[in-house]
């Protein structure tokens, strides 16, 4: 197994608590984990993204340039990775936030309105969890437990209580 | 060993630094080592340090120096412009013969550069980081891993041969996260601290701790003792690591970031039959001229990766007395080389599978 992923979007739309909830529940799956987050002016406004590698073999570069996935939760983020997507990939697209379509044709494209979804659901910022949950359906990676288990070390122990809520929302994804 | 935790380079660095028994840490804020001073400000006072966060890097690089003078293990942080501030001070710690660690989370330059990743302070960190005849210890981390068992390392190394460690990281060393585990300590003897300025109590006849020698001859003698340490260091810390050295023809010299690029390339180029290694440095001060000098004869020619115009190059070319061509693959100003170009390189180089 080896996924390269990138997740992309605004900042605040917890881009990079969902790479890192990836990572643990994958570090704790037994797996070899990366985890490499943007950190130029762009975070302050634009795009925030990291690059997660989950992989069964050690891992090199930490740096995803042609990811596997695509996790696009705004416009740009799409239109600055579509390409980078290799052959076969996968492009997982919140789309109450990106009206159009995926061009290629030699991706697999799943389109969630995961901020509708989220707002629906009295769970205000947590599309990124409900993008979570279709991107481990899809690829099978792990399951609902190891996502708990890597909610568990993520959310602080101050926040405890938002565990259930974050829980719903990557089932909901997992369902969708 | 410990359960494996999930940290990012620079938070790992800051919390082996406490763990290796620093309780003191000078320094001011700059991208991309800013998680290191943050982590340390929250948890440091906890411990019963000191977190200072000084009004230049100026100021903090000789609270540093007043810190070791005083015997008890420091450190302080920056990232390629602030190193530059802290030149002078540094040439100072060296020159009154004290431990120091400090860290160099690099990024693009010269200048005020950027605030991406880079390699391009080599150059002052293994010729000239700050005036006068002198070496620092250089630790070069390539992962996570490897920057917590290096901090350990760089607080007991700086102890034993009385002089500054750098701790060369760079902004995707700090960035990223992947999971790792903290040791008990390096398990090195360590000497007393009989130098240090504690105070006499009248019991004893005063330490001095002072760069100033005005008699040329006494200065010299110092100079030269300073030397005969050195050549214990390069003869006895060079480390590095070989991968897939053992049939090699080409090979690839690379350390911290760039070396988990190239990683990936030797593993494609293997795939294709090209029988190509890595030597890693992981000591950059001393350089590991042995392991160089003996992969020399087997080699085709070298391939050094860096982030920056060809810094490590020179010292490869040193080692290997020039006997075999030294090739260049690089990306610089904050752009980081991708495994494809050095997989082509290294085609270009071999002439490709056989």
């Amino acid at each position: 197994m080896n996924h390269e992923i990138v997740i992309a979007g605004f900042g605040g739309q917890g881009i990079l608590f969902a790479g890192k909830v990836l990572v643990y529940a994958g570090m704790l799956d037994g797996h070899q984990v990366s985890w490499l987050p943007s950190y130029g002016p762009e975070m302050r406004g634009g795009t925030a993204n990291c690059s997660v590698i989950i992989s069964d073999s050690p891992i090199g570069s930490p740096i995803v340039n042609d990811p596997g996935v695509l996790v696009a939760m705004n416009l740009p983020s799409l239109d600055k990775f579509e390409n980078a997507i290799v052959k076969d990939g996968y492009a997982f697209i919140d789309s109450t936030l990106i009206s159009r379509k995926v061009e290629r044709s030699d991706v697999k494209s799943f389109y969630i309105p995961a901020t509708q979804m989220a707002q629906e659901n009295g769970m205000k910022g947590l599309a990124n969890m409900i993008m979570l949950g279709k991107v481990i359906r899809e690829l099978g990676v792990m399951d609902m437990e190891s996502v708990k288990n890597g909610l568990m070390k993520v959310i602080p122990e101050r926040k405890r209580d938002m565990l259930e809520v974050n829980l719903k929302a990557v089932e909901l994804g997992y369902n969708y | 060993m410990a359960d494996k935790v999930l940290m990012k380079g620079n938070e790992a660095l800051a919390e082996a630094a406490m763990r290796a028994g620093c309780r003191h840490f000078f320094g001011y804020p700059i991208t991309p080592q800013t998680e290191i001073s943050a982590y340390l400000s929250k948890h440091m006072p906890k411990r019963g340090g000191t977190f200072l966060q000084a009004e230049s890097e100026v100021a903090a690089i000789n609270m540093v120096l007043g810190a070791a003078a005083a015997g008890v293990r420091v450190m302080t942080s920056s990232s390629s412009p602030g190193i530059s501030l802290k030149s002078e001070g540094i040439s100072y710690i060296a020159g009154c013969d004290l431990p120091a660690v400090i860290v160099n989370v690099q990024r693009g330059g010269p200048g005020l550069g950027g605030i991406q990743p880079s390699q391009a302070d080599y150059f002052q960190a293994t010729r000239g980081l700050g005036h006068g005849d002198f070496h620092l210890i250089v630790l070069a981390p390539s992962t996570v891993q490897e920057v917590i068992d290096l901090t350990f390392e760089a607080f007991d190394m700086a102890d034993i041969y009385r002089m500054p460690v750098i701790m060369l990281s760079d902004g995707i060393l700090g960035q990223m996260m992947e999971p790792a585990s903290f040791p008990e300590g390096t398990g090195r003897e360590l000497p007393a601290k009989d130098w240090a300025v504690t105070g006499t109590q009248g019991k004893r006849k005063k330490n001095i701790v002072n760069s100033l020698y005005l008699q040329p001859e006494e200065l010299e003698a110092k100079v030269m003792e300073r030397y005969e340490r050195y050549a214990e260091i390069q003869k006895n810390e060079q480390k590095c690591e070989l991968f897939m050295m053992d049939d090699a023809e080409y090979v690839v010299v690379a350390y911290g970031a760039s070396a988990r690029v190239a990683k990936n390339a030797i593993v494609a180029a293997r795939a294709e039959g090209i029988k190509v290694g890595m030597i890693r440095p992981i000591t950059l001060w001393p350089f590991p001229v042995d392991a160089i000098r003996a992969a020399t004869p087997n080699t085709k020619a070298f391939l050094t990766v860096e982030l920056s115009m060809g810094q490590m190059i020179e010292d490869v070319r040193l080692a290997c007395e020039c006997k075999k061509p030294v090739h260049l693959c690089n990306r610089t100003g904050g752009m980081i080389v991708k495994p494809q170009e050095v997989l082509a390189k290294i085609q270009e180089i071999s002439g490709g599978a056989k």
